[in-house]
């Protein structure tokens, strides 16, 4: 294929690099990624990948802008508010970047759907609020073997990990099961700093281009965690579980199944 | 003995188990802590039996969601 005058200019300064070049350029272009949730994680990673050229992106959300998301979920602005968010996220990512294909899922993912979703991307980016759906990326992303980056924040921390299901450490390697339900606050108590979104959403794009190129050392078996705070950053090595009830040695989860929310009243939450 | 937790190393007494390190470390909620005992993940279960050793490397690891709160 190759690429036109207008992509050499409008992709410059990754084809530039001796990493990407137009070679990697043309791997994004023709790279699939999917971002679950369109909020303070998927709001950056959506920006950037668009503006990198990955070019198909899609994005699952089933709500609607709110007031209170503005604050950190930097895709939507203002007049957004009361769209859907995979509208407001798509206009977005168009805008920047017209020559990219931008799919939209406005549902919730659940153990019936998802399968079919993430199979047609080479990587997922989790930016969902909620212990339920991060576990269910996390099995499916395994029965499906589709490499993902899970990412959590909170007040002013953050963490993240990427896996390649079935051979490096999974997230129900380090948690076995979502948190029980008494031990979990409401989510509006806890609050969390905007821009935190913003560092950690970045870094989930950064693992998912450094995958689709296949370059640098991805933040796999290592648990980054991240305090604003102190702007400590600790990566974590962490071995893949031979207890994991997925992917150890004797895995009690061998289908996909919907988790108990536990976390909150997702459909009143505005986190 | 010494024990790096979380990175930091610090003295702690002798016969430590897990169960009492999260007690000690003021870890708030600690059924919602996963516990890393030298690159390993601990059992919960066996939190209560096992006893530090000097020198052990132990994280403590916490359940973030993306934007909704814990701790």
């Amino acid at each position: 294929m190759g690429l036109t005058e207008q992509q050499i200019e409008r992709y410059s300064r990754h084809i530039i690099l001796e990493q990407v070049g137009g070679a990697g350029q043309e791997k994004l272009l023709n790279s699939k990624v999917l971002i679950i949730g369109a909020g303070g994680l998927g709001a950056p990673a959506g920006l950037y990948l668009a503006a990198a050229g990955v070019g198909t992106i899609g994005i699952v959300d089933s709500d609607k802008v709110d007031l209170t998301n503005l604050q950190r979920q930097i895709i939507h602005h203002t007049s957004d508010v009361g769209v859907e968010k995979v509208k407001s996220a798509e206009n977005k990512m168009r805008a920047i970047n017209p020559n990219i294909a931008v799919r939209t899922y406005q549902t919730r993912v659940d153990a019936e759907n998802i399968s079919d979703i993430i199979r047609q991307y080479d990587f997922v980016i989790d930016g969902t609020d909620n212990f339920p759906a991060k576990f269910l990326i996390n099995d499916a992303c395994y029965f499906n073997r589709v490499p993902f980056s899970h990412a959590g924040i909170l007040r002013f921390d953050g963490q993240l990990i990427t896996v390649l299901p079935g051979e490096t450490t999974c997230y129900r390697c380090i948690f076995s099961a979502p948190p029980p339900a008494d031990a979990v606050p409401s989510c509006s108590q806890a609050g969390v700093l905007g821009v935190l979104a913003g560092v950690i959403g970045s870094w989930q794009a950064t693992e998912a281009i450094k995958y689709l190129l296949g370059i640098g050392d991805l933040l796999t078996n290592t648990l980054l965690t991240y305090d604003a705070l102190t702007m400590d950053v600790r990566k974590v090595r962490l071995n893949r579980n031979v207890n994991c009830p997925l992917c150890g040695e004797n895995p009690q989860i061998t289908e996909l199944k919907d988790e108990g929310q536990v976390v909150c009243d997702l459909k009143s939450c505005k986190c | 003995m010494k024990l790096i937790v979380n990175g930091k190393e610090s003295d702690f007494a002798d016969s430590l188990t897990v169960s009492k390190l999260l007690v000690e470390q003021k870890v708030k909620m600690p059924d919602m802590v996963s516990v890393e005992l030298n690159g390993q993940i601990l059992r919960r279960t066996k939190f209560g039996e096992t006893i530090l050793k000097d020198g052990d490397k132990v994280e403590f690891l916490y359940f973030m969601g993306g934007g909704c709160g814990l701790n």
